[in-house]
């Protein structure tokens, strides 16, 4: 909608040190976004202060709204969309709850909101460090979910974001989370790419016949009961399915256009060839982990590591490929699950669940770590991998869920 | 395998800006050597409060792989600089988050430095730190403590001067050259870049050996375990407390063995027990209970408790009855009551001098400033 001519400062590529937050406001900013909604909730509220500071200092226009809460503000940009606007908002924590209402109905009506979650542990008591049961909550419900573990796969996953969710064979939210503290409040190095290189790659949202427009008179969103919802159900569950291959392509692409990117945009396999033992997780966990593999290698031991990078659509064929040769999973999460088949974590759930159905199961072990924003240490991954160890070398599991880093 | 680490200590919102502007040009300077680095804050002290002590970091590294091991732990074990910007934190650093007292040079490596903003001399910051086992360096940026609000920056080159200063006790983190090609690039300012340089001409370090400074133990606290703790997220209430000291008369809160807040005090005030008319404004105003009543309806305020916020002066509605005055002349934190029961005239002279001098000098506890930063930076730089 409003269209702006290119800031300068994207005129060249350039490296900048910004954290996660700041990455996710200039990709904004890049992608040019009409509309972006705000409520303030730590650490969220970093990227709220960072697009104000762009749209002040004029690097680029946006319809930039203060809601009174979060509920407004989701309501907004879901509007917002269905009239055209490329839209923007995002929340930490209990915020993201009191939005919940408008989060589902986003997705229900296949508005293709992006946006960045900040992940916080839920309250009570008040905490504000990482956990991923805010973000997670939603997985029923029709977003697509992503979890970033550096500054820079911020910055990419959002251009990569408004893409996937805006391709007319998708048109679903999507939110990308970011975890509180090791990613919102650090800076790193990043690459931040040109606007013409921005506007190759992200062709302006285009909602076509379902635009709400006084020349395209529709309605949105009627009454229905048991005699439309099913279908409508079914469509979105289609869409979703369909947005494996688009998610695939638009990858592709994003790896031509910038130069960079991993293999598969669904996981990061680190150290995985060869690999006995295959620790998973999500985030910024991946830095710790990655660190302790490293060191066990030069011991001589056969660890690897996947980083889940969409949650949903779940990556199931590319995990069961990399996990299928290995002996044991040691699944790591940031999250729980009260009251679960294993009283565990849900990412752990979804992994054994994927991995039913292979002919030669490898044994999976949980660990809850890192809740509230403590760290999982070198020494903890250690941990770890000493239990699941001890599991492939007696063929027993003595425990299936360990709490890992918790006092007695 | 060579990560350079750097810490800032600093004063929540007064000096944010200060502490970011420090670290990020550390990482440019380092870019420009070709190394990698990141800047962070420590996430436990955010949001940030008006005067809380609160950290920042730098790490530095040749490459991506060396700067993940020592990221894998998110605040440092161990730092090679730490920098204090407020004289007042060598007492130690505790903040809002759960953490006890911790020293002013507890992260400090082994002959490291410690650099520290000050008109104080070198003894009487020693006197103020908590000794340690191992040799450290100790370097004084000699200037006025930067404070300023949240929406404001105090130009006052002690960013720079600080910087310059870095260069100096830390060649293993980037040469002079670097720094300053950075300093000019992000501040874009000639003056700022001469200042760094002639801080790093000035720059001198004086050996703190082990054994030097305060010998107290800081005090910390066990945390329960999930076992221990009571369920329901309950957190028993202190006792409602007593006659002053114990005794029959007058009245003292029961107070929290383990969150005394002093350090997060840059100034504490002062009391005038004879001008005093017994309003009750302190006690009822101070938002930390700090007011114990004495047997002859008078209010001490308890300088285990004192988070320095300022709202007994500002609300004392007798002239200079209730003065801030700056932290750095305190070595304890007793009873001012006691004190002036002990030797009234004695109290008074002292505490009389130290309204006056506060009256002098420019230091504010950050809700305002007094001065005019031009004319400060010439004096600073040049001493
Ligand atoms: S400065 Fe005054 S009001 Fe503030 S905490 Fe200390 S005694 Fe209380
Ligand atoms: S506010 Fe001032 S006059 Fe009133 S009781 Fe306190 S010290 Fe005395």
């Amino acid at each position: 909608m409003t269209t702006i001519a290119p800031s300068e400062l994207f005129q060249t590529e350039k490296e900048d040190l910004i954290s996660g937050s700041e990455a996710i406001a200039l990709a904004c900013a890049l992608a040019d976004v009409d509309v972006i909604t705000a409520y303030p909730i730590r650490p969220y509220d970093t990227v709220m202060q960072y697009v104000s500071k762009l749209k002040a200092d004029g690097v680029f226009d946006c319809d930039f709204i203060v809601a009174e809460s979060e509920h407004s503000q989701f309501e907004i940009v879901k509007h917002a969309s269905s009239v055209g606007a490329r839209t923007f908002c995002g929340s930490s924590g209990v915020g993201w709850f009191y939005a919940f209402e408008a989060i589902t109905v986003t997705a229900g009506l296949r508005m293709p909101v992006v946006a960045m979650v900040g992940n916080r542990a839920l309250d009570d008591p008040g905490a504000f460090g990482t956990e991923h049961n805010d973000a997670l909550a939603v997985r029923d419900l029709g977003w697509m979910l992503y979890w970033v573990a550096t500054a820079q796969e911020a910055l990419d996953t959002a251009l990569l974001a408004w893409r996937v969710a805006e391709d007319p064979n998708v048109l679903l939210p999507m939110a990308i989370s970011c975890d509180g503290s090791f990613l919102t409040h650090s800076q790193a190095i990043v690459n931040v790419p040109t606007s013409d290189q921005v506007q190759k790659y992200l062709p302006p949202y285009d909602r076509g016949k379902l635009q709400l427009h006084p020349d395209n008179p529709i309605t949105v969103a009627p009454q229905v009961n048991e005699d439309w919802l099913m279908e409508i159900r079914r469509q979105s569950d289609e869409a979703m399915q369909r947005s494996v291959s688009v998610i695939r392509d638009a990858y592709e692409d994003f790896k031509k256009t910038f130069n960079r990117g991993d293999p598969s945009p669904f996981i990061e396999e680190y150290m995985t060839e060869d690999a006995e033992i295959i620790i998973v997780g999500m985030g910024t966990l991946a830095l710790p982990v990655k660190v302790a593999i490293r060191r066990l290698r030069e011991a001589g031991r056969k660890i690897g590591f996947v980083r889940v990078k969409f949650f949903r659509p779940f990556p199931t064929e590319e995990l069961r490929q990399v996990l299928g040769s290995s002996k044991a999973v040691c699944v790591v999460d940031r999250d729980y699950s009260f009251g679960s088949p294993s009283f565990a974590g849900v990412l752990f759930h979804e992994l054994r669940s994927a991995l039913y159905s292979l002919e030669n199961r490898p044994m999976m072990l949980n660990f809850i770590a890192g809740l509230g924003g403590r760290e999982v240490h070198v020494n903890d991954v250690n941990h770890m991998v000493d239990i699941v160890q001890k599991a492939v070398d007696t063929g027993k599991i003595e425990q299936e869920s360990t709490w890992i880093g918790v006092r007695e | 395998m060579s990560t350079v680490a750097v810490e800032v200590v600093y004063r929540g919102i007064f000096q944010k800006t200060l502490a970011r502007n420090i670290v990020r040009t550390i990482v440019f300077a380092a870019r420009k050597e070709g190394k990698i680095g990141t800047a962070f804050g420590r996430y436990g002290d955010s949001p940030e409060r008006n005067g809380i002590p609160a950290k920042q970091f730098a790490v530095v590294a040749d490459d991506p792989e060396e700067l993940d091991e020592t990221l894998a732990r998110y605040e440092p074990t161990e730092v090679d600089v730490t920098i204090n910007v407020d004289d007042t934190l060598c007492k130690g650093v505790e903040s809002w988050a759960w953490y006890g007292l911790q020293p002013i040079n507890q992260l400090t490596k082994p002959d490291g430095t410690l650099i520290v903003t000050s008109w104080q001399d070198a003894d009487s910051l020693i006197r103020d730190m908590h000794q340690k086992d191992a040799p450290i360096g100790l370097s004084i940026v000699k200037g006025t403590v930067s404070f300023s609000g949240l929406w404001v920056y105090k130009d006052d080159h002690t960013d720079v001067r600080i910087l310059g200063t870095l260069a100096k006790v830390c060649p293993q983190l980037v040469s002079l050259e670097s720094m300053l090609e950075a300093i000019q690039e992000q501040m874009d300012n000639e003056t700022k870049v001469a200042s760094a340089q002639k801080s790093f001409d000035l720059a001198s370090v004086r050996p703190v050996e082990p054994g030097e400074g305060n010998p107290e133990t800081p005090y910390k606290f066990e945390l329960p375990g999930w076992k221990t703790m009571e369920e329901g997220v309950v957190i028993r209430g202190i006792e409602a407390g007593a006659g002053f000291r114990g005794g029959d008369g007058g009245y003292q809160p029961v107070r929290s063995e383990v969150f005394k807040k002093y350090s997060t005090r840059s100034m504490r005030p002062v009391i005038n027990f004879e001008t005093c008319i017994k309003c009750t404004l302190c006690w009822l105003q101070c938002p930390d209970t700090c007011f114990d009543v004495t047997p002859d309806g008078l209010y001490d305020a308890n300088m285990e408790s004192c988070c320095g916020c300022g709202v007994c002066e500002a609300v004392c509605p007798v002239p200079d009855c209730v003065t801030m005055v700056s932290e750095a002349d305190f070595e304890d934190n007793n009873s001012q009551y006691e004190m002036w029961q002990e030797d009234k005239q004695g109290y008074n002279s002292w505490m009389t001098a130290l309204v006056d001098k506060q009256k002098a000098e420019t230091r504010t506890h950050g809700f305002h400033h007094v001065g005019g930063y031009a004319e400060e930076i010439s004096e600073m730089t040049e001493a």
